[in-house]
């Protein structure tokens, strides 16, 4: 089998060209054998969307976190701002 | 107390963009959600919060305004989540859970060509386009899906996709080689995959 259809057939190295292409760019080399792959394996296709959703699906995780009001609680923060007095006063 | 008055006004004399008495409720908070986004562990998030606040005030005089107070204060804390992972990831005991995590995806592809096999096919299942309305549900099995990768894994993906890290700084403050990161990276993106597929449908 030549090189160029080896890869054609492999999904696991389609996959890792996946996770690779959305950080950092594939060489010409790395972008055909992935075009070519994709084109006819419907498998990694769905993989490909899924990954792509997952990646922002992550990114936006934090800021709805950050924005669906975590907090900590009163005492907690008392205390904290309390021991912050204690050092300033040290000074 | 006149003490802490002659504090502040020594304080806010050299740095007026800096008020320590306000720290906790002004960025508590924030700090806080940071911190928990990225560890997932409430009493860590919480000394990890403190820890911040404590060292932010032993570094005062080296503030230079040139950043907001809220900035600065959450480079301390991005350092220091920084280490939490460096520990977590580099302790021997936990090299057991990225066997584990390895062992989950042996049968993904078939070893001799590479296939899918099919039993591990990804198929569609509702989170092939995006929508950043996805639902709160989804949201929680994502955290769990993330919580189960192992901590090497986990501290690598989120430098990666949370804080946007340069691959370069990922690899030296994680101690990982360059080919090494494009295996992590992989990997957990394989396993996270897999665990949302199953716990979803």
């Amino acid at each position: 089998m030549s090189e160029l259809k080896k890869i054609a057939y492999n999904c696991r190295k389609a996959t890792f060209l996946i996770e690779k292409k959305q950080i950092d760019s594939l060489t010409l080399r790395e972008k055909l054998e992935l075009k070519i792959h994709l084109a006819g394996c419907s498998v990694c296709r769905t993989f490909q969307q899924q990954s792509i959703v997952i990646n922002k699906m992550v990114h936006d995780l934090l800021h709805s976190t950050q924005n669906r009001e975590i907090t900590l609680d009163k005492e907690f923060k008392d205390e904290l701002q309390n021991r912050i007095e204690e050092e300033l006063n040290k000074k | 107390m006149p003490a802490s008055n002659q504090a502040v006004s020594n304080l806010s004399d050299a740095q007026p963009n800096i008020d320590p008495h306000k720290w906790v409720a002004a960025h508590a908070d924030y700090l806080y959600s940071y911190a928990l986004t990225r560890i997932n562990d409430e009493e860590q998030a919480r000394d990890l919060v403190q820890e911040t606040f404590l060292a932010a005030l032993e570094k005062v005089k080296q503030f230079e305004g040139r950043s907001s107070e809220r900035t600065w204060l959450t480079a301390i804390l991005k350092n220091k989540v920084i280490d939490v992972y460096r520990k977590k990831s580099s302790a021997f005991a936990k090299r057991t859970d990225i066997t584990e995590a390895e062992h989950d995806q042996e049968d993904f592809f078939d070893p001799t060509d590479g296939h899918w096999n099919p039993t591990h096919w990804p198929m569609p299942f509702g989170i092939e386009t995006y929508d950043p309305l996805m639902t709160k549900e989804f949201n929680n099995i994502l955290q769990k899906c993330m919580q189960k990768l192992p901590a090497l894994w986990l501290s690598v993906f989120t430098m990666k996709h949370i804080d946007e890290e340069s691959t370069s700084t990922i690899c030296s403050e994680l101690k990982v080689s360059d080919s090494n990161f494009w295996v992590i990276i992989h990997r957990t993106k394989l396993n996270l995959r897999s665990c949302l597929q199953k716990n979803w449908i």
